[in-house]
């Protein structure tokens, strides 16, 4: 690459303080990697706050993570990746000036960029009807319309407690064909014996397992059967956290936007024809890095057993 | 960049009869500064605004110590006091301390240094100011809006529960590390990619290799602080809770994530003083420094020790005693690079023919200072010592020491020694002189009267204290005001050099650097001709040309790069 990337800039118009253009374009890469670095210790900063609350509080994120929606989550990444990869074509192109190529490689990855948030605004806006937000904006309810109450009857627990709820949970999620993603609340029948059932299984059910108030009265038609709420302490935090955390990755990915408009505007204006890269290849870079991000936030946010 | 064709064919030429073509008058006008790449005057626009802030930050300083002349109520409320200290602190570090040496100093004499005519990326050097203006802006409104009184560490959950404004001064820190990364990623590719012919990594000036660990630093520790103040602020607005106990947070983790950056931010601070020392000592001694290598390698050390000390600061804070032990012996292992660079500079002064000019003076305060300030490190880094002293005016005297001691003290020095090269003119040695000696005498009294105290058991940042610490408080008080007379004559003698000074040689020192090759004040593009480096200590290749008064190169040639083909 870089034997390659020497080649191609002989010749290249240069700012005054650089000897020629293969120090400028040196520069500029050994600069975007140091601002990548400062871009992961950033976001490092986050995932040990996520780590050390999850560290201490495992219940809270068990239980939050059955609201997103791993489909989208996983469709997300797919559109991602794909953006990756033409933007990696689209420095190819420039390389190889070939400007059309350039310009569709480009229209093409902010299209995926703006699936990308498309796809973030349907979660987002799932999350606010049901007021699954941060903090104190966290008012969960259960929209009668579309949301389904999920019952564990004694008889799973018998049969399959001994994986645990989550497991019991993620089943009847499989079976519900995503519908658990719209619901709140897990009612379990029989309290008596499935608190110490689910304690058994180190459990997914929080020691302190009190809702909000307001939130324990749903009630079902039979009255013998107890309902026990499963949703645990600070509930709410989970979603500060996948707030702040996809918030700001959503910003990163409104930037590269940004700056990939920038790129298309100077494609038309012709300046990539000169066989500049430079611009392209350091974009593609922070564009990668974004991707990277939210493959972890993916895992860590959806994917949790 | 388009107006560097233009100057180009002039490069070097003089501008008209009787002025040559500087810096200082290549562009005209207010905007031709604001908006100028150039590094010098990015450099000089950082100093003005950096010793605003000192400014700023010593009046708090000095209302508090007024405070502190009598137990009980002197001049303001309890509330105000508060304020006072917060404000001091989060002003002098933030605002002046961090960026101080590098963005000032090292934005002007870093290039110079290399030969280079710029920084690598001088659009990034002009937006790091412009950050800068703004974090600034937001900081000092954030006073007007509500003065915080959190101290300047913001710690949790009292800074999520006062009623002052915390969001706005947690802005403004936060845009400021932006700007602080951006001048420290400039000045890592600089020195990475635009070092000149023979400038190998071990032939560099050991000011680079302070700038370079300062900046791997303000790159690494930086982004931790810019997410932690963010979650300071999210915590605050939206009430999140990591920090917060009550909703299952841990406040110790807020002191974590704060020190992850604060402690290596202590080395943002000294090792840009320790890169100037290596400097002055040499140039001062007549000396060919000692131990090159050692000092280089031990700023590097630094820069990477620094990341694993944090946890001293949270020695009281619950923290198990197998975490408190590593710390401690973590926190010990810094003062090994720390004493190889005074061993050394000291080792370059045996000997030499020592010259007592103003550069000098500070840098023997540095030392005598830095010592102390350091030394008294190892009483808070030890376990049984710092439990006794945690959170006394001990510590406060301790980094005062270090960071005022050490770090302003070689700023002054610094300015002392580049003055001449930045502005081109030469300054009073005899009121540098005085003024020196009254700022030794006055910070000694100031700070040393607080070990004291300290070690006493008088707490920090208190309003009120018991009456046998009135005479330690008022010999403190005394001591700030000489402080105080002390830069108010620098402050004279420096402006009345910009008007009224002597016009500045060359190289008035007799450096070895690449910067005294070049006319004082520079050239606009630094250089007239490509420039070669050779060993930067070897103070013997020059001589004293009483003509000029100044230094001259007895061979001029062995610094001009062999003349290129076609450019
Ligand atoms: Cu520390």
């Amino acid at each position: 690459m870089t034997e390659n990337a020497h080649l191609e800039t002989d010749g290249l118009a240069v700012d005054h303080h650089f000897e020629n253009a293969d120090q400028q374009y040196q520069s500029a890469k050994l600069g975007m990697w140091v601002f990548l670095a400062t871009e992961i210790l950033f976001f490092g900063g986050l995932f040990v706050a996520y780590s050390v609350y999850r560290l201490n509080h495992p219940e809270v994120f068990i239980f939050g993570h059955h609201f997103l929606d791993k489909s989208l989550g996983a469709l997300n990444t797919v559109i991602l990746i794909c953006s990756s990869l033409t933007a990696a074509w689209a420095v190819r192109a420039a390389q190889l000036k070939q400007i059309r190529m350039l310009k569709g490689m480009l229209l093409l990855t902010m299209l995926f960029a703006f699936g990308f948030l498309g796809v973030k605004a349907v979660e987002y806006n799932s999350k606010w009807k049901h007021g699954l937000l941060w903090a104190r904006e966290y008012h969960p309810h259960v929209d009668h319309e579309e949301a389904s109450e999920i019952l564990i009857t004694k008889e799973d627990f018998e049969t399959g407690a001994v994986e645990g709820v989550v497991e019991d949970v993620t089943a009847l999620q499989k079976v519900g064909d995503g519908v658990l993603a719209e619901t709140e609340t897990v009612l379990i029948e029989e309290a008596p014996a499935a608190a110490p059932a689910a304690e058994a299984n180190r459990s997914t059910i929080a020691p302190a397992a009190e809702g909000p108030p307001g939130l324990a009265t749903q009630g079902t038609e039979e009255s013998s059967e107890k309902v026990i709420e499963v949703e645990p302490a600070n509930a709410q935090t989970f979603f500060s956290i996948y707030f702040l955390m996809t918030g700001l990755h959503g910003i990163h990915v409104l930037g590269g936007i940004g700056a990939f408009m920038w790129l298309y505007l100077s494609a038309r204006r012709g300046y990539f024809s000169t066989g500049h890269f430079t611009r392209v290849d350091m974009v593609a870079l922070y564009w990668h890095v974004v991707d990277l991000i939210w493959i972890y936030l993916f895992l860590l946010l959806y994917l949790i057993e | 960049m388009t107006d560097a064709t233009t100057v180009l064919t002039g490069d070097g030429q003089p501008a008209g009869p009787g002025q040559r073509d500087s810096y200082l008058n290549h562009g005209k006008g207010v905007l031709s500064w604001l908006f100028t790449l150039d590094h010098k005057r990015i450099g000089i626009m950082y100093l003005a605004v950096i010793l605003a802030s000192f400014f700023l930050g010593g009046v708090f300083a000095m209302f508090i110590r007024t405070e502190l002349l009598t137990p009980g109520q002197t001049i303001m409320t309890a509330d105000t006091y508060n304020k006072m200290f917060t404000l001091h602190g989060a002003v002098m570090i933030f605002l002046f301390i961090i960026p101080g040496i590098p963005a000032t100093l090292g934005n002007f004499v870093l290039p110079l240094m290399l030969g280079a005519k710029d920084v690598a990326l001088p659009r990034l050097n002009l937006a790091s100011f412009w950050l800068w203006l703004i974090g600034a802006s937001v900081a000092v409104a954030s006073i007007i809006i509500g003065a915080v009184d959190t101290g300047w560490t913001f710690y949790t959950p009292y800074s999520t529960t006062t009623g002052t404004a915390v969001v706005a001064m947690t802005l403004g820190a936060f845009i400021l590390g932006f700007s602080s990364i951006f001048t420290g990623l400039n000045f890592i590719v600089t020195i990475h990619k635009m070092r000149p012919e023979g400038m190998t990594w071990f032939r560099m000036p050991l000011f680079l290799w302070g700038i370079y660990s300062t900046a791997i630093i303000q790159v690494l520790a930086t982004p931790v602080l810019g997410i932690t103040l963010l979650l300071l602020i999210a915590e605050r607005t939206l009430g999140v809770g990591i920090f917060d106990p009550a909703l299952g947070g841990d406040p110790v983790l807020y002191q974590h994530f704060f020190w992850f950056y604060s402690h290596p931010a202590v080395y943002i601070m000294i090792l840009p003083a320790m890169a100037i020392m290596s400097e002055v000592i040499s140039v001062f001694s007549g000396k060919h420094i000692f131990g090159y290598r050692f000092i280089a390698w031990s700023s590097i050390a630094i820069a990477l020790l620094s990341f694993l000390v944090w946890g001293h600061h949270m020695f009281t804070s619950g923290q198990s005693s197998l975490t408190n032990m590593i710390f401690s012996a973590l926190t010990f292992s810094v003062a090994i690079p720390s004493a190889v660079k005074v061993f050394n500079w000291l080792a370059t002064m045996y000997k030499g023919s020592i010259r007592l000019a103003a550069p000098m003076l500070y840098a023997l305060s540095f030392l005598f200072l830095f010592a102390i300030g350091g030394l008294t490190g190892l009483f808070l880094g030890s376990l049984s010592t710092d439990i006794h002293l945690h959170d006394t005016y001990f510590v406060v005297a301790h980094f005062h020491y270090v960071m005022f001691g050490g770090t302003v003290i070689a700023f002054l020095a610094g300015i002392h020694y580049w003055w001449p090269k930045i502005f081109g003119r030469m300054y009073s040695e005899r009121w540098a002189q005085v003024s020196a000696l009254l700022i030794f005498v006055g910070f000694n009294l100031t700070f040393f009267t607080q070990f004291v105290m300290g070690s006493h058991g008088m707490p920090r940042r208190y309003y009120n204290y018991l009456e046998r610490f009135t005479a330690y408080h008022q010999a403190s008080t005394v001591g700030s005001f000489i402080l105080m007379i002390g830069f108010l004559i620098m402050a004279g003698y420096l402006l009345h050099s910009l008007v009224r000074g002597e016009r500045a040689p060359a190289n008035p020192w007799g450096g070895a650097t690449l910067e005294w090759e070049t006319a004082s004040p520079p050239p606009y593009f630094n250089f007239e001709h490509e420039m070669q480096a050779g060993d930067p200590y070897d103070l013997d290749a020059l001589s004293w040309d009483p003509s000029i008064k100044g230094y001259v190169r007895r061979d001029p040639s062995s610094v001009l790069a062999a003349p290129r083909g076609a450019d």
